[in-house]
């Protein structure tokens, strides 16, 4: 099941790189000498179990935290300890674990205050951001308030609004969570979609291993902290390794 | 002018003109006792929404606005009582005092990273500096309280802002219409919508590339600028000054019922606020003179349960539900 | 100034500064438990000292007697308003409660000035112009009783939270709000409850204070300032940190009026205050929330 920037045989130009990346939290090593990269226009997941250091690592690239050892580059550039608004200047785009809507917003005006980080203009904003509402499915939702949305439309709009500030690469953290099976792979059509017209390199943290298996075309695996595998994902799934502290030997893909 | 009017029904402007007019026409059927009143209420609904500007656009609570009324007031006033320097370039020495101030509290809270409540506390912490210092600084009379010379007049004199109630009443009506315009533009601008983001959750805002410490900044010293001018308004129309009244925390607390009960992030929310609070409390001081009462405390224990009653039963404040029900939107 | 005059005023500092530390006990386990910023905190203070005044006119009992009564008084109160008013308030937004308190303190301050009027009002008990000695240092006979008061009263909470059952089950619903809701606890009732002992505290307060100084209106907002300043000096969630933070402040206000004018010397409390907001935020003995 190659996909097509596998096909492309990518000339692979490394979007993402990070090196010996470690953070501590009050003495408890949350992420220690994590090393990976992501290649530009690839979709690369990020799996492993609760508490493995994912959405830290996530942090850390989103400049939440600074790393406490090792670096974060971007296209080449270095991003650790940048300010969570440079690092969207910068050109990554990210989506939070639980939602946070701006609920008092409608759904038009949350995605506008994405596009406002590319078109000043609020006018030429809010065209931006009609387009990507309705590239997200929710056109027809467009003048309601945040708060009125359910929660699968939340997650839409969260990606949506990452969208609008026209990233070059996009965390996704655990979009699919309490998303029904046919939400999921409309979720899922959006990302190959948006990876292949566009090339939007993509990083995501995913435990639905459907999800996984769909879209990634390159998996780390993360276990207290530290990178125990990395590849292909029918490599990465039979490494026993990762059965062992993750999948478990009877899951099915 | 029509990108200004973008967004707003066609009925909502039919009101906002015939609003206008009335308040305009006001003082020719009104004198003395009901023209104070129209003072007031456009002086509360002023200052109300340059409060707002930083509660709700930029969810930045502040109970110690006073320090800005007070700072303008006191740097007009003395300017104008040492130097005759009219309080048409004075204000430019009170507006630049207040952006500093303001700056300065947002500075100290945004780095520091306080916010919220103790944000809060630190706002009547400095007014209460203010309160205290003032007191002591001779240049401005201290506690004995700075008084502005009044002479008989037979005519206006808009430069040196003496003359009738009249005057100041039509000028406080073109401050209260400005800030409304004003807020109107900013609410639509970039900043804007910035602002309401920060509001609703800084870290989804943060991650949207918005640089919050920047536009909390921002909101902190507009609202700090605008409230000065209310100061330097108050200083010229009562032409006295003492610290311990104009930087007392129960002006912070009085200043910002208007845009809670009238509503927080919302235009009309700070002036449908003062017109009803000022509005009903004369009205029960008026009651209360008939019936032969004279006991003070029953006008702040009336705005206390205009406020719980608020708070408990519309906490978005009187004016969305009444811009439902009058076909308006938001 | 010779040496004595300071020792005397810091020592008479450090004794209201207990009282002080008391009322801000108060505040703290309020704020500490049921995580309501309580803005009507001095106005409830005031509302016991002039219950002070009137049973005290009434009864012509010492004010430390009428503690405990009044304590009970602002128990009840303070149970009455978290669980009538301020329960349904839990889930708000932060400024709504905020706001609610803000208003009730309004309502508190000029009800006490329609009911009293605006002037200053005290009682004058039998040791009134007492005096102790201990070498160079001279100290009201009513300030020393007072402390002592505030002394036993926070001991007593303090073994009330640490071994009683009712006070470890309160602790719980301030650890694990979830939690405690999940093991049965009924916490809106232990809610009440809380604000209730912290209301109660702040009425032993004013009975001591009472017996001290004398009571306006208009003292209400200075004292819930005081409080606040005392709290978040001292560490929000520690009840020590409270007595520390009371201490302090006694001692600054005292040595500051001193040094400089009487009337200034709440900016030395206020300036305290804006340091500790801007580098230790958890006060003195609070510990750091976790990031």
């Amino acid at each position: 099941m190659a996909t097509p920037g596998e096909e492309a045989g990518a000339a692979s130009v490394s979007r993402l790189e990070l090196s010996g990346v470690s953070k501590s939290f009050r003495g408890l090593k949350a992420v220690s000498g994590a090393s990976f990269d992501v290649t530009a226009g690839g979709i690369c997941a990020l799996i492993g179990p609760n508490g493995a250091g994912k959405t830290t690592i996530f942090n850390v690239i989103a400049g939440v935290y600074a790393p406490d050892e090792g670096e974060v580059r971007f296209d080449g550039r270095a991003i650790h300890g940048l300010r969570p608004d440079q690092v969207c200047a910068a050109g990554i785009g990210r989506t939070f674990q639980t939602v946070k809507p701006f609920a008092g917003l409608s759904v038009i005006e949350n995605v506008m205050v994405g596009a406002l980080q590319r078109e000043r203009d609020v006018v030429a904003a809010r065209r931006l951001a009609a387009g990507i509402v309705e590239r997200l499915g929710l056109g027809a939702k467009s003048g309601l308030p945040a708060s009125s949305l359910t929660l699968p439309d939340r997650k839409r709009l969260e990606v949506a609004r990452a969208l609008a500030t026209q990233p070059q690469l996009l965390l996704l953290d655990e979009v699919m969570a309490g998303l029904r099976p046919t939400e999921c792979d409309q979720i899922i059509a959006v990302f190959r979609e948006l990876n292949r017209a566009e090339g939007l390199t993509i990083l995501l943290i995913e435990h639905v291993m459907r999800a996984v298996m769909a879209l990634a075309q390159h998996i780390v695996v993360l276990h207290h902290g530290e990178v125990i595998a990395r590849g292909a994902p029918d490599e990465v799934v039979r490494d026993p390794a990762v059965l062992e502290s993750y999948l478990g030997e009877d899951t099915e893909i | 002018m029509t990108r200004l009017l973008e967004g707003v029904p066609r009925r909502g402007l039919w009101l906002l003109a015939a609003l206008l007019a009335l308040l305009a026409v006001f003082p020719l059927f009104a004198s003395g006792y009901l023209l104070a009143v129209g003072f007031l209420i456009l002086y509360f609904a002023y200052v109300g929404q340059a409060w707002n500007v930083m509660m709700g656009f930029a969810g930045q609570l502040s109970l110690g606005h006073s320090l800005y009324v007070g700072l303008g007031a006191y740097a007009a006033a003395a300017l104008y009582v040492h130097f005759g320097l009219s309080p048409w370039i004075g204000l430019g020495a009170s507006v630049a005092l207040c952006a500093l101030a303001g700056a300065a509290i947002g500075f100290f809270a945004f780095r520091f990273g306080v916010a919220g409540v103790y944000f809060a506390i630190l706002t009547i912490a400095f007014a209460e500096f203010a309160r205290i210092g003032f007191d002591h600084l001779p240049w401005v009379r201290g506690s004995s309280g700075l008084f502005l010379p009044v002479a008989n007049y037979t005519e206006n004199d808009l430069w040196n802002l003496r003359g009738s109630p009249r005057m100041f009443y039509y000028l406080m009506l073109a401050l209260t219409a400005g800030a409304f315009v004003l807020c109107h533009a900013l609410l639509r601008s970039r900043m804007g919508y910035y602002w309401l983001a920060i509001r609703e959750s800084p870290e989804a805002a943060q991650a949207l590339g918005v640089n919050v410490f920047r536009y909390k900044m921002y909101a902190v010293v507009i609202s700090a600028a605008m409230t000065s001018l209310a100061g330097v308004m108050f200083a010229f129309y009562y032409n006295n000054l003492f610290p311990e009244q104009i930087f007392n925390i129960s002006r912070s607390i009085e200043l910002i019922l208007g845009p809670i009960i009238g509503g927080i992030g919302t235009l009309a929310g700070p002036i449908v606020g003062a017109f009803l609070l000022t509005g009903l409390a004369e009205g029960l001081r008026e009651l209360m003179l008939q019936l032969g009462i004279d006991v003070p405390g029953v006008k702040q224990v009336f705005y206390g349960l205009c406020l719980l009653l608020v708070i408990m039963f519309l906490p978005d404040g009187v004016w969305p539900p009444l811009a439902k029900k009058l076909g308006l939107h938001r | 100034m010779p040496i004595e005059i300071y020792l005397n005023v810091a020592a008479s500092g450090l004794l209201t500064g207990l009282v002080y530390g008391l009322m801000a006990l108060g505040l703290s386990v309020i704020f500490g438990v049921v995580r309501v910023v309580n803005f009507a905190h001095g106005e409830m203070m005031t509302l016991a000292m002039y219950v002070t005044l009137v049973l005290f006119s009434a009864l012509k009992l010492d004010p430390l007697v009428l503690l405990v009564p009044i304590a009970a008084v602002l128990f009840v109160f303070g149970y009455l308003l978290q669980a009538g008013l301020i329960n349904p308030f839990i889930n708000r937004p932060e400024h709504s409660q905020f706001m609610l308190l803000v208003a009730i303190a309004l309502i508190l301050v000029n009800a006490q000035l329609i009911v009293f009027g605006p002037d200053a009002q005290g009682i004058r008990t039998s040791y009134s112009f007492d005096s102790f000695q201990a070498g160079p240092l001279i100290v009201d006979a009513s300030k020393v009783y007072a402390a002592l008061a505030a002394l036993v009263v926070a001991a007593a909470l303090f073994a009330f939270f640490r071994f009683s059952l009712l006070g470890k089950s309160i602790r719980a619903c301030a650890d694990n709000y979830h939690g405690a809701l999940v093991v049965g606890l009924n916490v809106k009732h232990l809610y009440a409850l809380t604000f209730g002992i912290g209301a109660a505290c702040v009425g032993a307060a004013g009975a001591m204070l009472m017996a001290v100084t004398d009571v306006t209106p208009t003292i209400g907002p200075a004292y819930t300032l005081l409080a606040f300043v005392i709290v978040i000096t001292g560490g929000l969630g520690s009840m020590a940190g409270a007595l520390l933070g009371g201490l302090l402040i006694g001692l600054t206000e005292a040595l500051g009026g001193v040094l400089f004018t009487p009337s200034a010397k709440s900016m030395f409390a206020f300036g305290l205050l804006v340091l500790v907001l801007l580098f230790r935020p958890q006060g003195i003995l609070g510990r750091k929330v976790a990031g």
